[in-house]
């Protein structure tokens, strides 16, 4: 649910990056942390473990500029992927507006992503939301590894919605920005419709 | 609670800043955040540029988060308080109409028994505030808003 301050003219929407363990969630916040203009972005927050697992949560909240008079700012949500940490992610996904999906390329996680993303519709319902009809963006990442799965099968696996889907490098940054601007536009377009 | 906006006017927004702002000389506070439930900042008041609200906005959701889970877990409905006691500063976090979160940061000056007070106080003002902003919000939406002339030329504008 995004949060629209007239009297400031912002508005705030929340962005959540869901998928397995290890999958690269918190490895697109660190890059896009790391590239975008510190005057764009605020500080970032990981509540990881000792070993840089996630544990509750990573944060980072982005500005991307003005429209129409209203500062646009997103606030960027990492779950933790490990399959017992389900309470936590249930929580984080509380008032989202958009979600990118991280698959793991390697064919040994194809298992993983299928059980994330199952996951994230009965996460999502739970929470009241319909998951054929939030925006989401897939982003198939880790595909400078070796054996991973073609996009057409990932395709086939995921991509029941058909929705806008990028191949990703997160450690490297190819994909990063991509997979963010186009969950941007999602949520954008969403909230234009949610105005009606 | 999912679909849809919340949006606060001016109106609303000044009426919790006041409020706000009064409740910090009442309670002797340092600084006093408003924020909603899923981490956005609505109102702030005192010696905020001390500290990274935005970073304190989302701690605190996720905080009051966590905290309604455990609650869940022993059969409660929320734990609607939670006091965290530092060397120098503390802080006392309330849920307000299961949907906002009160921060109020304190130091020695003041003591969790009259921020308790003050806060309790304040409570039923704030509720009153946020119907009053829900009403604005859903009246906006049905007279029109500038957000739904939001064209794609708009949104591609940010990309540029």
């Amino acid at each position: 649910m995004s949060f629209i301050n007239y009297s400031s003219r912002e508005i705030n929407c929340k962005v959540v990056y869901y998928g397995p363990g290890l999958c690269g969630k918190t490895a697109n916040l660190q890059y896009i942390f790391k590239r975008m203009n510190p005057e764009a972005r605020g500080k970032m927050i990981s509540l990881a473990t000792e070993t840089e697992r996630t544990l509750f949560f990573d944060f980072l909240p982005v500005s991307l500029g003005e429209i129409r008079g209203f500062k646009t700012r997103f606030h960027l949500y990492t779950v933790p992927g490990q399959v017992f940490y389900d309470a936590s992610r249930r929580l984080i996904l509380r008032g989202v507006d958009g979600v990118v999906f991280c698959a793991d390329s390697q064919l040994t996680r194809m298992d993983a992503n299928v059980e994330s993303l199952e996951n994230l519709h009965v996460n999502l319902r739970e929470q009241g939301y319909d998951p054929d009809k939030l925006p989401l963006t897939l982003q198939y990442n880790k595909r400078d590894l070796p054996n991973i799965a073609s996009v057409s099968e990932l395709h086939a696996l995921l991509n029941n919605r058909n929705v806008p889907e990028f191949e990703a490098a997160a450690i490297t940054g190819a994909g990063v920005f991509e997979t963010l601007k186009s969950i941007i536009r999602l949520i954008l377009v969403d909230l234009k419709k949610g105005g009606k | 609670m999912a679909q849809g906006h919340f949006i606060l006017r001016e109106k609303e927004y000044e009426a919790f800043h006041a409020l706000l702002k009064r409740l910090l000389a009442e309670s002797c506070a340092k600084v006093i955040f408003l924020i909603d439930k899923n981490g956005s900042m609505l109102a702030s008041a005192g010696e905020t540029d001390e500290f990274d609200s935005t970073s304190i906005a989302s701690l605190a959701a996720g905080n009051i988060a966590a905290t309604g889970g455990l609650a869940n877990l022993i059969g409660e409905k929320e734990f609607s308080i939670l006091f965290h006691e530092g060397e120098k500063d503390n802080m006392h976090i309330s849920v307000i109409a299961n949907r906002l979160i009160l921060v109020v940061v304190f130091d020695k000056r003041s003591s969790v028994g009259l921020v308790r007070l003050r806060v309790r106080k304040a409570n039923d003002e704030m509720v009153r505030i946020l119907a009053q902003a829900d009403a604005a919000g859903s009246e906006a939406n049905l007279e029109g808003d500038s957000l739904e002339e939001l064209t794609e030329a708009d949104i591609e504008s940010l990309f540029k």
